[in-house]
């Protein structure tokens, strides 16, 4: 493990980041057990930011038709059909005269609507079956082409599905009977080392003083380094801007002591915004009531401070693999190396130097 | 809830934190079922064999809150004797009329009250929607009734309820409705235990159950169960109706709807109101109890408030000013009557049924036969443009430049552009502040009816027509302010509340109100809205101040009560029936009711109080009487009056099925509301022949995402954008069968109409084995029209017209069709698609199917069930 | 500015000088970031209101500046919704500020292919007058026996459900006097 620093490990990102007056770490907790998908992040968010549409295309990807965190969407709804048994409840379908799920093959259909990829994401590998069966009365192959050229017509772009089943857990089932529907909001996670903050060569993207991570839109110059650094594909370019945007944790109301707009809105309270530390213990008690009301799948991501990102400002409890809602298993701090390589890299220099030294002696002599 | 009511949904969301069991039936899964505990998919359209089954689980097993129950139910009243069951009738209750496909009420009456129902005929009834009157009081019945205590006599309404419901047993719903009975049982079970005298269960349901030709009896099988289990009356109780416009219940209250007046008054009918005494009488009984009993100051001081000075007691105030009623008016009959040439103008007043009414063609071909048309909203919406952009233009059926409307668009003022109260669907009347001016010529409802109404008299003025005193007679002076001329929606508030018409003194409730003309109340359920002079309903003290019940947040019809009939949370001595659910009791040392609500009883009458022999009115009601506007003072479990349908509920297939009904040789409701017109059909259904040429069941509903007709939410970006085009979920053994792909397209072809739309293949629809056979259903959301960021065909195009007979609302949550892959024809090709469904189905456009569908209706069940349609 | 406040905001002086010595906090705010504030801080009226969707009737405030709404959010104060709002309500502002609304009067005549303009006062006199003439033509005193009617069913309306009470009872009060007793509204559909 590299040693903590302030590019890795755990730390309070704000006091690092030069804030020394700075009060608790804020933050989210998305519990997605309560999340009924409604879609009021999205819109409060964009309302309160002014954020434009991210455009009007049916993904069929369940109830999703955002597809993805971009610079027009700073909070995602991700909505997951699995035919898999949800906590103590009863089986949906059970005594009903199912055949077997298609969710993951309807999956790589919405995926196939888009641009291709090359490959099809979501698909476990018995979904074969799902596939031929629901081709059976019809033409799938033409069906397919048709919507690939519609989805490419409007202009839609695939932009990650996540599966509705991590790879190689397919039941096999013949019928149908256990179902649910998970649906999460996903947002920025504003990362304890967030490497689109470090590799920023403007200042554009800085740490506030309530620890997390703002795009400044005076400052960004567009320039794109720091999409490539996010471990969670996040944040994002506009077309027709060129500057990067995200979430800001609402930057703005935070500063007058207000809620976040998603928070504030959220019907459920599955977005709870609080400084971090007491998210993170009413979360860790939330994960202990779902066991104990036989749900063990319920469990947190983002919350740990060791992790690869120092923990997340913005984390989740999640129902599944995060895989599942599109998530990073193991995201890690692009910029992890970064003091390691410029060591490195200055060893070398010096090296390099000693050696044309030596040279230049070793001619002399 | 979750799907169509997200932040209603919180509490249940709380509940369930707190331990509660949620369980969420429904013909697709939704967002709702994705929380609940448990989901049981249903086939559309059998929700009485469901909540019947519940009923009978209750009675079978004898759950019921027995105390509950005796006191404060009809249950041990006593029905005449020349009551037949619809279980010994095939369907039918005694009563029915082939002739008029309705019942004659007399032998549905108690004991010795036969001639109750006036003259019994229910026909007239249902052609005025009379059904909706009972939304603030019961029908009318004597208050002194004939009980057996015991339960026992085989007459006394809860034999006969056994009787009646034994037949719904778990699996007998597993046969109907497609849900396994196990699955059943756990729902009965979970509702019956969490009811009783320590806990309460409440029902709650959108109002998608209003939009069946059965509608009003689905809600009265729940109110059975809820009456059965002692959860009305109380917290945690009773029947949350989720009714989806902001202002819907008070449209109601304050109705425009050609049946009623202000505060469920009828309007008047020409033969039988012919002078004000008589239109008073008729709708309270002579010996009735309770607080309808006072019917004639509450329609004096309508009357009143609507022509002022000019209303007196010599005239009767003026009661012969009010048009008369002679039939059905309804909206329906109104569309079919423009298509025939007989309307000449058309106001639309932010509503849009070229895409929100059932039979969408139907509606645009109404509007193109006009002389002229107002529309008046936030956005050029398809009931405006139906001449430029309709579907029928694309067919050839109308034609721009032949069709003579003359339409006027008049751009609304928003909510936030006027001031003005909602009522929501709990009753809650709240004030909403104005927060800036409308934009352009866009204005509030309320100008541009006054200054209509203003310009209308300034017409007339000096007219001697007869016809035009109405108007000149009018109180039509509200004060107006700023530089449109704006009136006062706080002065109309005002008169909506009532006031002394000497004094001006505003009235602090209903019974102030008096029927010599010296009060004037435009609605008295309202009375108190505006109680000591102050707006009551723009009370905004924060829930962080006051208790959970925040009675001083708005202003709740009537007289601030948050839980009706909340006599009934203490029991018959007037003590809280547990200290859990606690809510209002009778104080003994202080001699009068008290509790976290306003007591929902006269407030010093003791819970001992027994009438004097002949006592009507609220003199009649006695101690342990909690149901105050009943006209017995129970709550009904039996319905003697009122509901046009049957006094009891009973299982009727959809007026289209692909089923033939399981229960009952009657295939579908008897009574239910027919429109013989060309334009209008129905497919076949069985005992019909043909049924199989629809042979899908399709149902339609909201998305969280978009609002109704989709004019405040396809127009919006941040909305449009999450659900962005029309399309239909189909399971995929549905797919498989009818060759969809994901994302693909297809058409759903109806007896009416052809939509198409993109389809998305998903587990959350599942097929369902009912009786045997295997049935499909489909879901469409019903927002997409041809205007706005997002277009699409609209779903309510594909069904035809056919109502409940009680309060004449569409059957538009279930109907039958074909699907077909691929995209629908266009032009003229699509009406051949159409006619060529139509031959195959043997539909004759102008008949109606079948009403009866045994040989011998009325309790004559010697034949069995037969099938004898004659199609 | 002076010299020194114009050095004092270079970030690089900050972060050379400062307490943040790596630019990526303190030192890299800008001067607008540091100005930021919620702009319903600044709204010079707050409206409360009620949603205009469904009949939940959760509770609004509409913030308003220089006449214009700024922001419409949830109302915590309200027991009914506690401050939260659904996709729909959360989108008020876009509703009542989008560019879609029509702002003007906007007339078809019979068998026109397009839509023209019309002053909303002549508007006005003009449906004044088609409402005159269809009572006049379609006008009912009595029935085949001689019982009063008092009516025209030449006239129709459909209202929707986010009219408020007053408006209703207006519409109710106008049109019965009028005669006009066809009118319905969306809680018959």
């Amino acid at each position: 493990m590299p040693d903590a620093n302030s590019l890795y490990g755990p730390l309070d990102p704000a006091p690092d980041a030069g804030w020394v007056q700075a009060g608790p770490r804020m933050g989210f907790f998305t519990d997605t057990s309560v999340c009924i998908g409604c879609k009021a992040c999205e819109v409060a968010c964009k309302e309160w930011n002014g954020v434009p549409d991210s455009g009007f295309d049916l993904l069929g990807m369940s109830y999703d038709n955002t597809g993805a965190l971009t610079a027009n969407s700073w909070r995602h709804v991700a909505f997951i059909e699995q035919p898999r048994p949800a906590g103590h409840r009863t089986p949906p379908f059970a005594g009903t005269p199912t055949g077997g799920p298609v969710s993951a093959t309807s999956a790589a259909v919405a995926a196939g609507s888009a641009d291709p990829s090359g490959t099809d994401p979501g698909v476990p590998p018995d979904a074969a079956d799902a596939a031929a069966r629901m081709a059976a009365g019809g033409t799938p192959a033409e069906g397919t082409a048709a919507t690939g050229a519609n989805g490419a017509a409007t202009g839609t772009r695939f932009l990650g599905m996540p599966g509705a089943q991590p790879p190689g857990r397919g039941t096999g089932a013949k019928e149908r009977t256990d179902f649910r529907w998970l649906m999460m909001s996903d947002v920025c996670k504003h990362c304890t080392h967030a490497a689109c903050l470090d590799v920023c060569p403007t200042g554009a993207l800085f740490r506030t003083e309530f620890g997390t991570v703002v795009v400044q839109e005076d400052i960004c110059n567009g320039c794109g380094y720091c999409i490539s650094a996010c471990p969670y594909g996040v944040i994002d370019q506009r077309r027709g801007d060129g500057r990067a945007w995200k979430c800001t944790l609402c930057y703005d109301r935070l500063g007058a002591g207000m809620t976040p707009a998603c928070a504030q809105a959220c019907p459920t309270e599955s977005i709870q915004y609080g400084p971090l530390d007491e998210l993170r213990e009413r979360a860790a008690r939330r994960v202990a009531q779902l066991h104990g009301r036989g749900v063990p799948e319920a469990r947190l991501y983002g919350h740990d401070p060791t992790d690869g990102v120092g923990g997340d400002g913005a984390f989740f409890l999640l129902l599944d693999e995060p895989e599942v809602y599109g998530l990073p298993p193991d995201p890690v701090v692009t910029t992890r190396d970064l003091p390691k390589m410029w060591k490195r890299a200055g060893w070398a220099a010096v090296a390099m130097a000693a050696a044309a030294v030596a040279a230049f002696v070793g001619g002399q002599s | 809830m979750a799907e169509a009511h997200p932040v209603g949904f919180q509490w249940v969301m709380e509940a369930k934190r707190r331990g509660a069991k949620v369980f969420h039936v429904d013909p697709r899964f939704t967002r709702t079922s994705a929380v609940a505990d448990t989901y049981l998919p249903i086939r559309a359209g059998t929700d009485i064999a469901l909540l019947g089954g519940v009923v009978n689980h209750i009675l079978e097993n004898e759950l019921d809150f027995r105390e509950y129950v005796l006191s404060y139910t009809n249950a041990a009243t006593i029905v005449s004797e020349r009551f037949v069951d619809a279980e010994d009738g095939d369907g039918f209750f005694s009563g029915f009329d082939p002739e008029t496909g309705s019942y004659v009420q007399d032998s549905w009456q108690y004991a010795g009250h036969e001639s109750d129902s006036g003259s019994g005929h229910t026909a007239q009834e249902r052609d005025s929607a009379a059904g909706l009157r009972h939304e603030s009081h019961g029908a009318q019945v004597h208050g002194e009734t004939l009980r057996d205590e015991t339960l026992q006599h085989p007459r006394c309404v809860y034999q006969i309820l056994k009787r009646h419901f034994a037949r719904y047993t778990p699996e007998m719903v597993e046969r109907v409705c497609g849900i396994p009975r196990e699955k059943f049982l756990e729902l009965a079970r979970a509702w019956t235990e969490n009811s009783g005298r320590e806990r309460t269960g409440c029902l709650i349901y959108s109002v998608g159950w209003t939009q069946h030709s059965v509608g009003v009896q689905y809600i009265r099988t729940g109110a059975i169960i809820q009456l059965l289990l002692g959860n009305m009356g109380r917290p945690g109780g009773g029947i949350l109706a989720l009714r989806g416009h902001a202002s819907i219940q008070g449209s109601t209250d304050i109705p425009t709807l050609f049946n009623l007046l202000p505060g469920y008054l009828p309007m008047p009918h020409h033969a039988d109101h012919p002078t004000f005494d008589a239109w008073v009488d008729s709708i309270r009984h002579p010996g009735q109890k309770g607080f309808w009993g006072n019917a004639r100051a509450f329609g004096a001081s309508l009357l009143k408030a609507y022509w002022g000075d000019a209303a007196t007691p010599e005239n009767d105030f003026c009661y012969g000013h009010l048009p008369r009623l002679t039939g059905d008016h309804g909206t329906y009959q109104q569309v079919l009557n423009m298509i025939d040439g007989k309307v000449k103008g058309y106001f639309l007043l932010g509503q849009n049924p070229a895409v929100g009414s059932a039979h969408g063609r139907a509606q645009r071909l109404g509007m193109a036969n006009l002389d002229w048309l107002v529309v008046r909203d936030l956005f050029m919406i398809e009931s405006a443009t139906f001449w430029q952009n309709g579907p029928e233009v694309a067919t050839g059926e109308i034609v721009p430049e032949q069709c003579r409307t003359e339409v006027f668009f008049l751009p609304a003022a928003s909510y936030v552009e006027k001031e003005g109260t909602f009522t929501q669907t709990q009753r809650l009347v709240q004030w909403r502040e104005k927060a800036v001016d409308p934009p352009g010529d866009a204005r509030s409802e309320l100008w541009f009816f006054y200054h209509l109404g203003r310009r209308l008299r300034e017409k007339l003025a000096g007219s001697d027509q007869p016809r035009d005193r109405a108007l000149l007679d009018l109180a039509w002076d509200y004060p107006t302010h700023g530089p449109h001329a704006e009136p006062s929606a706080e002065a109309v508030l005002r008169e909506i509340n009532g006031y002394d018409v000497t004094t001006g003194r505003l009235l602090s409730s209903f019974a102030e109100a008096k029927d010599d003309g010296s009060t004037a109340i435009g609605c008295w359920i309202y009375s108190g809205v505006y109680a000591d002079g102050v707006n009551q309903a723009a009370r905004r003290r924060s829930r962080h101040e006051q208790d959970w019940v925040a009675a001083e947040w708005g202003w709740a019809w009537p007289a601030n009560r948050r839980i009706l009939y909340n006599r009934a949370s203490a029991d018959p001595q007037g003590r809280p029936w547990s200290e859990r659910k606690r809510y209002v009791w009778w104080d003994p040392d202080a001699g009068e009711w008290t509790g976290y609500d306003v007591p929902d009883f006269e407030r010093t009458k003791p819970p001992t109080y027994r009438p004097p022999k002949g006592a009507a009115g609220p003199e009649g009601i006695a101690g342990d009487d909690a149901f105050v506007m009943q006209g017995d003072g129970k709550g009904w479990l039996y319905a003697p009056s009122g509901v046009l349908d049957g006094p009891l509920p009973t299982h009727f297939e959809p007026a289209e099925s692909p089923m033939r009904n399981p229960l009952y040789g009657q295939q579908a409701n008897p009574t239910r509301k027919v429109y013989a017109h060309p334009v209008n059909s129905v497919n076949p259904s069985p005992p019909q022949e043909h049924s199989q040429v629809f042979p899908y069941v399709f149902t339609v509903s909201r998305l969280t995402e978009h609002h109704t007709a989709g004019a405040m939410s396809r127009t919006v970006r941040p909305l449009a954008e999450l659900q962005p085009e029309m399309f239909v979920e189909v399971s995929p053994e549905l797919a498989a069968e009818a060759g969809l792909t994901h994302l693909g397209w297809a058409h759903l072809i109806s007896g009416r109409a052809v939509i198409e739309a993109k389809v998305l293949v998903t587990d959350r629809l599942t097929p369902l084995r009912v009786d045997g056979r295997v049935i499909h259903q489909l879901w469409l959301p019903y927002h997409f029209g041809f205007e706005g960021l997002v277009t699409g065909d609209s779903a309510n195009d594909l069904f035809g017209i056919t109502l409940d007979p009680n309060v004449l609302i569409q059957e538009s949550k279930i109907g039958t069709c074909d699907v077909r892959p691929g995209r629908r024809p266009t032009g003229p090709a699509l009406r051949d698609l159409v006619a060529d469904y139509q031959r195959r189905a043997g539909i004759i456009p102008g008949r109606t199917p079948p009403m009866v569908t045994v040989r011998r209706p009325a309790g004559q069940a010697d034949e069995g069930p037969g099938e004898h349609a004659d199609a | 500015m002076g010299i020194r406040a114009f050095i004092e905001g270079w970030p690089v002086y900050r972060q050379l000088t400062g307490t943040d010595p790596l630019g990526r906090g303190a030192a890299a705010q800008s001067g607008r970031s540091a100005r930021l504030t919620a702009r319903t801080e600044g709204a010079d009226t707050v409206a409360r209101s009620v949603c205009p969707y469904c009949a939940v009737g959760c509770g609004q405030r509409v913030f308003v500046t220089d006449g214009r709404v700024t922001q419409i959010e949830g109302d915590p104060d309200s027991p009914i919704s506690r401050g939260r709002l659904c996709p729909k309500g959360s989108a008020s502002r876009s509703l009542v500020t989008s560019p879609l609304r029509q702002t003007t009067v906007r007339y078809r005549r019979p068998y026109a292919t397009e839509w023209e303009d019309l002053e909303l006062d002549v508007a006005l006199d003009m449906i004044a007058d088609r409402i005159l003439a269809a009572r006049e033509q379609t006008w009912e005193d009595v029935d085949s026996e001689g019982r009063p009617l008092n009516r025209t069913l030449g006239i129709s309306s459909l209202g929707g459900a986010t009219l408020d009470n007053e408006e209703n009872y207006l519409i109710k009060k106008l049109f019965t006097a009028m005669g006009a007793l066809q009118i319905e509204n969306q809680a018959r559909i």
